[in-house]
């Protein structure tokens, strides 16, 4: 109990750590020419996709690439895609947090980030996906729990229901602490409105933290249920290589890999355009690397034990698509794929010398971009192979296709700048906090670990 | 209470696609355009399948009429978010078009790919327009259909024995492509009457169903060629 009671309010202390995090203020205080130029370049491809989305709702779904029997094309991989990278944030600094993982302080917040947002885009590319948009209030009137589409309803509003609080609450310290810089303007009254009276008392920390704890607790068995049921709406089917009872653990290790990936990235970008090379330091990106590697193995595992039941059951309806994926039409999708989710990071991250900021990047933009084939590579060759024999139409997206799902990308990245000019990327409490106290506790903590 | 089915003799079956287009007439399907056809994306609620029997110089095509399969077990109900596709007390599968969102779900998970979905809005040739069967809705575009065995005609024999005050009796109803097939290849009636001519064919030796190892258990036999 003694570790608590320094008081983390406006004291004395406060004055000098402020003056040391004075950088995780600038981006909200000061906004350069850099900003607005890249703002304006990033919108121009959002309206190019919003132009294309109308296209698609003035002719129909004719506008893309998609046919009989390949119902399904990259707005489903996207989907899939963007729901995964969501394990990013709130799994990962869960369960850092949970773990007590030190060197979790400054980058829990701009991972979970990342999860509130990417899960919009999650569940917009099944809408974009719907051939019937002005009917998606149906799903209220008569929605049947039968369909696997409406677990994914129901957990991934739960997930980003959850999600937003475990956002929230840490931010709430953060939020005083610009409201008592920032008076003015629309932000004063934001931040007043939004710090729900926080001034630092033992009581308000002490439910915070428990808040906070039970939240990350939380989070955790909602996270795995979301992707386990997005890849039941493929395995619920009897679909060849769909119908699969590994796809539960397979996407969500698929989803980490890919999430864990999203952070890197979104974690470098800021670290060069905001200069916090102070708190997205070497050791994290090591650290992240070394969880990337872990997750690269598992990847490689999972999809080894998939498709050596199929080759070796051999069954024809499957087999068909195996090929297909192994030495046909989708052989480049499949074999980029584990060139880019494997071989690639696997060979950056096994040695500590590659395994640098550069290189867990180029890894991590590696992975990414394999995680989406792999994705596309789960939803087409499949559907190009019904049981009965049928033309088999080949699939290729159509720039409305490709213009939405750049659209994507790019609103994300828009509306993740936003936020850092809002809110602090990086968590200044937690920051201080770990500066003032992570070493007593810490301390502490071994001694329990080690006879005295 | 029925339980429709069909029985399609291949022996008798010579590949005309009358069907076909008796099923495009009845059911308001839009005749398709070169260019969406040559992207396999042609509307047909029967289709002729081709099976490669052998291999070359021994081979042999052979082709068979599809429709829906009208399932004991549809596994295109079981993923449908809005409940747009039932099973009829008659073991009909229907399609419910103004509750569909056009999510091709059911599309996806059918083994037989029998449901089309409307990627534009359905088009005729004006000359057509007035020729449409004013019995059978004109589907918006973006909505998944397929073939409901003319569910409207039962409807219509329905009606007709209501308004003569009698029972409607099973060979009142019949769908178009029965109706039409010139060879007579498609049979038609009530499989749970165990004196009809589709539940004695049903329990013919010739008899078989696709895909019958999916547990799926359709209601349109086919009877083997050649046997």
């Amino acid at each position: 109990m003694e570790a608590l009671k320094p008081d983390r309010g406006l004291g004395k202390e406060e004055k000098v750590t402020e003056v040391k995090d004075e950088i995780l203020y600038q981006p909200i205080m000061k906004t350069g020419r850099g900003f607005y130029i890249v703002f304006a370049l990033l919108s121009l491809v959002v309206l190019f996709a919003v132009f294309a989305y109308f296209r698609q709702i003035k002719y129909g779904l004719g506008v893309t690439g998609l046919n009989s029997p390949i119902f399904w094309g990259v707005y489903i991989t996207n989907f899939v895609f963007f729901i995964g990278v969501s394990h990013a944030g709130t799994l990962i600094s869960a369960i850092l947090r949970i773990s007590k993982a030190e060197w979790r302080r400054s980058i829990t917040r701009s991972a979970e980030v990342i999860t509130v947002l990417v899960l919009f885009f999650g569940l917009g590319n099944i809408l974009i996906d719907l051939g019937r948009i002005d009917r998606v209030m149906v799903v209220l009137a008569h929605g049947r729990f039968q369909s696997p589409l409406l677990w994914d309803v129901v957990s991934i509003t739960t997930y980003l229901t959850a999600s937003a609080i475990y956002l929230y609450l840490p931010l709430i310290p953060d939020i005083a602490l610009l409201r008592n810089r920032i008076k003015g303007g629309f932000r004063g009254p934001l931040y007043q409105v939004l710090a729900l009276g926080w001034a630092g008392t033992e009581k308000q920390i002490h439910y915070l933290e428990k808040g906070i704890a039970i939240m990350a607790v939380t989070v955790l068995p909602i996270a795995v249920s979301v992707h386990t049921v997005v890849s039941y709406v493929f395995s619920m089917t009897i679909q060849p290589m769909w119908h699969s009872a590994i796809f539960g653990p397979y996407f969500v290790a698929g989803a980490i890999f890919s999430g864990i990936a999203a952070i890197i990235v979104a974690m470098a970008v800021l670290r060069r355009v905001y200069h916090l090379e102070g708190y997205f330091r070497e050791v994290h990106f090591n650290n992240l690397g070394i969880l990337l590697l872990v997750m690269t193995c598992l990847w490689l595992y999972f999809t080894f034990s998939e498709y050596i039941t199929v080759f070796y059951g051999a069954e024809p309806d499957e087999i068909k698509v195996f090929m297909e994926k192994f030495t046909g039409k989708y052989a480049p999708h499949f074999w980029i794929m584990v060139v880019t989710c494997f071989i690639i990071p696997f060979t950056i991250l096994a040695n500590s010398k590659t395994r640098t900021i550069t290189g867990t990047v180029i890894a991590s933009i590696s992975v990414n971009i394999g995680m989406w084939l792999e994705r596309y590579t789960i939803v087409v060759p499949t559907l190009m192979h019904p049981r009965l024999p049928y033309e088999t139409g080949m699939y290729s997206p159509t720039w409305v296709e490709w213009s939405i799902l750049a659209g994507c990308f790019a609103l994300f990245a828009m509306i993740y700048m936003v936020f850092t000019k809002l809110f602090p990327i990086v968590s200044i409490w937690e920051v201080q906090e770990g500066r003032e106290k992570a070493h007593d506790e810490v301390a502490e903590r071994l001694r329990t670990y080690l006879p005295s | 209470m029925s339980r429709w089915g069909m029985v399609i003799d291949l022996d008798k079956c010579t590949a005309c696609q009358a069907c076909v287009i008796a099923c495009q007439i009845e059911n308001n399907v839009p005749p398709p355009n070169p260019e969406e056809a040559a992207l396999s994306r042609s509307i047909s609620w029967i289709r002729m399948v081709e099976r490669i029997e052998g291999e070359y110089p021994h081979i042999k095509s052979n082709l068979m009429p599809v429709p829906c399969m009208q399932c004991e077990h549809p596994p295109c109900i079981k993923v449908c978010p809005v409940g747009a596709t039932n099973k009829t007390k008659e073991g009909i599968v229907d399609q419910i078009y103004g509750r569909c969102i056009g999510c091709r779900y059911c599309a996806n998970a059918c083994p037989y790919t029998v449901k089309s979905m409307n990627w534009y809005k359905p088009a005729w040739p004006k000359e057509m327009m007035n020729s449409l069967n004013p019995d059978v809705t004109v589907r918006p575009k973006g909505v998944v259909e397929k073939c409901v065995f003319c569910a409207h005609r039962i409807q219509r024999a329905k009606d007709r024995a209501k308004a003569e005050k009698r029972e409607m009796t099973p060979d009142e109803y019949m769908p178009a492509c029965a109706e039409t097939c010139p060879s007579k290849a498609i049979y038609f009636g009530d499989l749970d009457d165990k004196d009809s001519i589709v539940s004695k064919f049903a329990r013919s030796p010739r008899a078989f169903r696709l895909l019958e190892e999916l547990g799926t258990e359709p209601n349109v036999y086919y009877l083997r060629e050649g046997a």
